[in-house]
Order: C-alpha cells, then structure tokens, then sequence
C-alpha cells in the first residue's frame, strides 16, 4: 500500500509578533527578505530527501503553493534543480488554493500506486492586506512528502480518503489583487461545517476505521469557525485535534497541512492513525496509518526544532518592506543587474545544485568548480563534489553597509569547508551583532533578489539551527 | 623567468595632471582635454609630435575615440585599455614598452575617469551578463577584511588598530592639504575619522579613498631623446604587472593579511631596478590607499617594513611627509581622490613634481628613486603595479 516514504518542514527564521501589528498575541512565521516559497520549498525537500530509504529513487516532482514566484515558468524545475534530482523526472505545479498542498499529497500518493516515487513540497508565503485577518494569522512555512508505493517502506500508509468539491465564494484573488479577500465568515462556516463532517465521515469509512481509533486529528482550512460545529457530530474528543501552529507559524497557506501532519509524524508511533483535513473550496480527507519504520524515517529536523529556532523581534515596518507593501528610500547603489539565462543555464549545477569539483590529481576542492585546479593547474581532470550539506565555517567577515540589500548590511563571509574549499558567501538569518569567526554554519537556498521579474537563486550560509 | 625591464632606456619628458573632485561642469572630454594640453605644454611638444596614445579609464568611455574625439587627434593609434584600479599605471606601461621597442619615439599615456555623473555612492562597473552567483560585495567590505586578520595575526588589539588605520588617513590628509589639486585639501582632526560613520567592517567614511573625476597624462620617449624635449626628465627603472590567479578567494591557506600579487611584483620590479632594500633604497613612494588597511599591508607586502612592524613604523612616523621614508606625500588616493583610470598617472605625476624639485610645500629632501603602486581588485582576487623611477 503506498503512503509517505520521507517527510521534512521547514519554518523560516524570522517571527512578527502579533502585537507589533496590533492585532492579538503569539506570533506569526515571516521569511526572510531573501525566501519566497521555491526556496522555502527547497529546504523542505532537503529534508526530507537527506536519507531516502532503498529503493526510493524520486522521479516526480511537484510544487503546490498559491504564491508561486512564477505564475509563468515551472517552479518545480527549481526544486528540481536545486535538490540535484534527475532530469528525468515529471514535474508539475499545482495551486489555486490553499487546499493544494493536501490535494497535491493525495496526487502524489495515487501517482505512487502507479509505480513512481513522488517529492510532494508545499510552500506558500502568505501575505494579508495589513491589519487583516490574514495577515496576522497567516505564516510563511513548507513542507514536503516523498511518497511511495510497492518497493518501498513507508512510514505512513495511506489506509482512507474522502474528498468533496464545492463552487463557493470563500477565498479569492484575481490577477492584479495584491491581497486575498474572503467572504463573511459565518457564510463559510455555514457552508463548510456540514461538508466536512460529510467527508469526513467517508473517509474513516474507507479506512475502516472509526473516530475514537485516531491518534491525531489535523484540522486545517481558510476558516477557523468550520471547525467549531465540527468534533462534536464527527465524534472526535478535542484532545485528538492536533495544536494548528497558530500561535507560533500562522496558517501557512497550502504548507500548513503539511505542516501539521509533519509535526504529527514527529511524535507518532507505529500503530498511530492520523487523519488530516483541510477545507479551502471543498474538502480533502486523509487518513494515514503510521508503521515500524518511523523512528528511521524522521528528518533532521522537527517542526519543534523549527519553531523554536527563531528571531522574534521583526519590526513590522521591516516586514511590510520585505514583502514589498511599502515602498522604502532604495540604496544609494545601481540596482543588481538581471541574471542572465545562458549563463545561469551553463552554471546550473553550481547555481542551484551548489556542487563543487574536486581534482582527480591533487584532491584539491575548488567553489565553484574550476576547469583548471586552483592549486595542481590539471586542466578537465575533476569530479562533481557536492556542498550543500557541507558543514562549513566562518574564516573571516564583513558588515557591508553599503551593499545593495533589502536587509543592510550585507553580512560577507570567507566560509571555509571542513572537507575542503572556500567561497566569499552573504551570511543570512544572523544577527550582525553576534558572529564570530569560527562561527559554525550550514548552507541555505535563498532568493538574492529579484530584477527585471528574474529571480536570482543562490545559496547562503546561515549559523547552524 | 621574470621581466628584464627597461631600466633607464625610458623616460617621461612631460606630464599634466588636472585637479582632482566632484567636476560637475567638466566632462571626461574636457578633462582629457585639459589634461593632454598641459602635458603638451610640459613637454613642450606639438600634437603632431605624439605618435601614438594610450588611454586608460574603466568606465568613462570605449574605444581609443574616447581620446581622439576631443582632442581631434589627427589619425593616429590610440589603444583604449582598462585593468581595474591599476588602469592608469597600465597605460604608462604599455606606452614605455612602444618607444622602448622603436616602434615608436614620442607617445603618450593618459588616464582618466568620470565617476561622479553615476550619483551613485562609491564606485559602480558593469559587468557582462553573469549567472547571478557572485558574492556582491563592495570594495570598502571587500578590503575591511584586511584590518582584523591583521590585528589578528599580529596581536595588535582592536584600538590600536583603529588607532593606526586613523593615522594613514590623518597622514594622507595631512599631505593632500598641501596640495593644491587634490579632491580634499584640509586636514582633518583624529576625532572626525574616528568617529566617521562606518561602511564596512572597522572601516568608516573617512577611511575611503575619494570617489572623483580626474585626468593625468605623461609624455614618454627613449632616454637618449629625452633631453630634446626636456631638461629636467625622469627614468623608469622598473615597471612591473602582476595578475593572481585569484587564489584567496579559493583556498583556505589565505589569510587576509596581504596580497601576493604585490610581493611578486614589487620582487621583479626591484630586480629590474637593481633595488636590494627597498626600505633604504626608495626615498618615497605612492601607493594604492584604496582603504586605509590597504596601506598597512602594502607597507610590509613592499618590502618597506618587516611583516607585522608596518603598524609601528605607520605610528612611529615612518611614511609621514617628514619621514624616513615617505608614502602618498600627494595625499594619495585617500586625500587625492580616486578618479579610477587617471590614478595611476597621478601617482606618477607627484614623482614627476617631486624628483623634478617642483612640488612645494611637501617637497621631499633630494629624493633619489621614487616607486608608485597600483592595485585592482580586492585581497585574495587582484592585480598589482609597480614602477620604480628616479634620476
């Protein structure tokens, strides 16, 4: 039976705090002025990719997320080609609302029955009109499933599902809108609740399994009042319902599911069932059964780790200027010239992949990769060494107060890798006040900025989370 | 395997060097222009006389057109060439390696750099379409990494440090008050640079060269026609071009505290020169204070201190104008302004005040043998200059 071979989360660094934005407690999960949800996306799937299991050889791709960096231009190649998987791979986007990413897993969990193994990433960066509900309530996050069928072993099997359709005005946006708007939420509601307790219903049929057997019970939607109505004609005890994250990440769009139910896997153990449902335009159900082969199939880190890893002091001014809501007094510096797409093309392994070489003759490393040895000068006489997960720290550093950066100063830092190789990198996720040299580091895929509507992917070095 | 040189077999017979600042009403043309007239003059030639040119600028134009247009040079070659901050002292080179050859007998090389129509802070390139990967860090961030790694390895504490990066500004300020076409010419008190506001690691403000439009040119021929055109020339004992392979930004044996470049080049320039202490041997130099740690370094990467004593010998007053030994008596780069193409010819042209007894209140004492030094690039990725001249 096919189901969830690997899974990772990722929560960005920066948090707002509610009550900078006058608008209730706890906070929300903001990414960085250099992440949009490709990048976030990334990280996830490095987590979930680090240690596949036997037999587990990706060959789809898909990208959930309803804030795309490119509504033209296939940001699942960008997953792809940053987490160095094969070109043979299929790979698709898929959006439209936020119950995608949950759609995108039952999708990926079908494509495994056929036969293939499926990277499910779902990633968004929600962005609310300020002092709205879905500003203050929304998170940026991702998460990211790989799933297989026969041949591989799962760590959750998908034993149920159930799903439901429905053409309601709740949530929408139209090109040109810079914010989502939704309607009255009592409407919602009333709409939703009676689906939800529908599918749900149908979906525990098909798992054979009644509501008293769950473990976790992972509620999520555009809607927080659906699910008021809800345990109690569902017959689920609120200790089953799974805390959502809203007072530390904020719903996280199309992630937030995934998210949730990742943080499910973080403490489930074998025998545990946990059904998932997200309402946005319908309802999807799932119910996943988790097996022996959880405790080796845990990523590096948990949603826990994730959460708790943080700056909390993010002024809301700064936040509005990251996401490109205020306009700001640019830098006195020309603006970053637009990559351009044959050499991005020719670099691609190092740009995206961050892979290295390293020379057959001397074993020097050289980044990025050199045709001649920096050291030996053996011309074409190299191998691909990868870096991403290099650990790696730092030499010396910089504070660039005049570098061009929604974020001054630019941090610069000579990273030297323990296995070898050094690179001039941008430091992200770090406090200028508080790097040392010989600060331990790890590597991070980051949006460096955008021009002429290009995205400049790179990577960056953060201190360790 | 090193350069033979062309010790004494040249000479520069002339040169004009405008004032150096914020030109708002001076093109690069006019300051070509302005430049190349006075440098006639001070050659005592005719245009007619030139056989060829070499023009150094970065940014402000391309072609050799960028010279004969303004000047209505009358069909003849002009060869347009950039190297990075070192772009001025590669057309003195390449100019004294024409006539050296007999190719031909009078040319010239001028500089020149238009920076402040950008209204951009510090400087800007264009570079070709890249695939967005580089590390886009400025030069004043690039250099800062300088100042720690030094005072690191040197146990030098963090104050003094500052202490001693403040005293090559004060001192470079200090010279270029006395100078009546640098960028700057008041001496600022220690307190203002100390307490200029940062730009980049330990560096502030006023630890930054000065962004500014300028033009130099020289007049150069073979030594044995130099006293056709003047009585009063100078010889070129060395002149020396070294281009890294870019080493310290790759390899972790690299630490930031000087540039290889400049030790290969100024070792074959003092071959070339018959030079075996630079400490004693060169009366004054003028050299790359792009920032101000990058005068420390090439103090000891010259060979004018031992590693680690140039912060000392900087305190002691060594390379003060009244010193044993001293550096940027013009102001240098810091004082002097930056106009990046012409830089290079600035540096020689204060040689060519100073062995000629001609410049004034900061005449140095019978100087003998002068060097200039040109670097382009940042620590770890650069390219270096040296010449030698004298008497």
């Amino acid at each position: 039976m096919s189901g969830i071979v690997r899974y990772g989360s990722y929560v960005p660094f920066n948090r707002i705090q509610r009550s900078a934005i006058g608008a209730g407690r706890g906070e929300r999960a903001a990414a960085s002025y250099d992440e949009d949800s490709a990048s976030m996306a990334v990280e996830a799937s490095r987590e979930a990719l680090r240690e596949l299991p036997e037999g587990a050889a990706v060959d789809t791709v898909a990208f959930a997320s309803t804030s795309a960096p490119y509504s033209e231009k296939l940001n699942a190649a960008t997953l792809q080609a940053a987490t160095n998987l094969p070109k043979s791979v299929t790979a698709l986007d898929l959006g439209g609302s936020t119950r995608s990413g949950l759609s995108a897993l039952l999708a990926g969990i079908d494509m495994a029955s056929a036969g293939r193994t499926v990277l499910v990433a779902a990633s968004d960066v929600v962005v609310g009109a300020p002092s709205g509900p879905r500003e203050s309530g929304g998170g940026d996050a991702a998460a990211a499933f790989v799933l297989g069928g026969n041949g591989t072993e799962p760590i959750a099997r998908l034993i149920g599902r159930a799903s439901c359709t429905e053409e309601v005005l709740d949530v929408w946006k139209s090109p040109g809108m810079p914010f989502a708007k939704q309607w009255e939420e009592r409407f919602g509601a009333d709409v939703y609740t009676p689906l939800l307790v529908e599918t749900f219903g149908r979906a525990l049929a098909d798992a054979g399994v009644s509501a008293s057997d769950l473990s976790r019970v992972v509620l999520d939607g555009t809607n927080a009042r659906v699910f008021r109505g809800f345990p109690r004609p569902a017959g689920i005890a609120p200790e089953q319902i799974l805390d959502g994250l809203a007072g530390t990440v904020g719903r996280a769009g199309s992630a937030h599911a995934g998210l949730v139910l990742a943080s499910a896997l973080d403490g489930a153990s074998a025998g545990d069932r946990i059904a998932v449902a997200v309402v946005a335009d319908g309802v999807d159900v799932a119910v996943f059964e988790v097996t022996d082969a959880i405790d080796a199939g845990r990523p590096k880190h948990s949603v826990a780790s994730w959460v708790e890893s943080k700056r909390n002091d993010l002024a809301y001014t700064t936040y509005l200027k990251w996401r490109e809501v205020l306009p700001f007094e640019p830098p006195r510096r020309p603006d970053p010239d637009r990559p351009a797409a044959p050499p991005m093309q020719r670099a691609e392994r190092w740009k995206f992949g961050f892979l290295g070489s390293r020379c057959n003759r001397c074993g020097n490393t050289n980044l990025p990769p050199q045709r001649v040895c920096v050291v030996c000068q053996a011309v074409d006489d190299s191998t691909v060494e990868p870096y991403a997960d290099g650990e790696c720290r730092i030499s010396t550093y910089t504070l660039d107060r005049l570098a061009y950066s929604l974020q001054p100063p630019v941090i610069g830092a000579v990273v030297d890798f323990d296995k070898g190789g050094r690179m001039l990198c941008q430091l992200t996720d770090v406090d200028p006040d508080n790097v040392g040299i010989g600060d331990e580091l790890e590597m991070t895929f980051r949006r460096l900025y955008t021009a002429g509507g290009v995205h400049n992917y790179f990577w960056k070095a953060r201190p360790k989370r | 395997m090193a350069s033979k040189g062309i010790c004494d077999r040249v000479a520069i017979v002339g040169m004009g060097c405008t004032k150096f600042g914020e030109h708002w009403n001076r093109s690069a043309s006019d300051l070509l222009v302005d430049a190349v007239q006075e440098a006639y003059g001070s050659a005592g030639i005719e245009p007619d006389n030139v056989d060829a040119y070499w023009l150094g600028t970065t940014g402000s134009g391309i072609s050799g057109l960028t010279l004969s247009e303004p000047l209505k040079i009358q069909y003849k070659p002009v060869t347009r060439l950039e190297n990075m901050c070192a772009t001025g002292s590669e057309a003195i080179r390449n100019a004294a390696y024409a006539v050296a050859s007999g190719a031909y007998d009078l040319v010239m090389a001028v500089g020149v750099e238009k920076l402040k129509d950008s209204g951009f802070s510090g400087l800007t390139g264009s570079a070709p379409p890249g695939d967005g990967t580089e590390s886009g860090m400025t030069a004043p961030a690039n250099f800062s990494l300088l100042a720690p790694a030094y005072a690191e390895k040197y146990g030098v504490d963090l104050e003094t440090m500052r202490d001693v990066l403040t005293k090559i500004a004060y001192k470079n300020h200090y010279n270029g008050a006395r100078n009546e076409k640098a960028q700057f010419q008041r001496e600022v008190p220690v307190e203002k640079i100390n307490a200029s506001p940062k730009v980049a690691g330990m560096l502030g403000i006023m630890d930054c060269s000065g962004v500014s439009d300028g033009s130099a040119a020289a007049v150069i021929c073979r030594a044995e026609d130099a006293h056709k055109y003047n009585d009063n020339p100078i010889f070129i004992k060395a002149l020396s071009f070294v281009a890294g392979p870019s080493e310290g930004a790759k390899r972790q044996d690299y630490d930031f505290t000087t540039f290889p470049e400049v030790v290969e080049s100024a070792r074959d320039a003092y071959v070339q020169a018959g030079i075996e202490d630079p400490r004693e041997q060169i009366s004054m130099a003028e050299v790359h204070d792009c920032f101000t740690p990058t005068e420390l370094v090439l103090m000891e990467d010259l060979g004018f201190s031992p590693r680690g004593q140039a912060w000392k010998d900087t305190m002691d007053g060594r390379f003060d104008l009244d010193g044993d030994q001293p550096v940027n008596p013009d102001g240098g780069l810091k004082s002097f302004g930056h106009p990046i193409g012409a830089s290079g010819l600035r540096m020689m042209y204060e040689m060519w005040l100073q062995l000629r007894g001609e410049a004034g209140e900061r005449q140095i004492a019978d100087p003998k043998v002068g060097l200039t030094h040109n670097l382009g690039g940042a620590p770890g990725r650069c390219v270096s200059f040296v010449s030698v001249v004298g008497l």
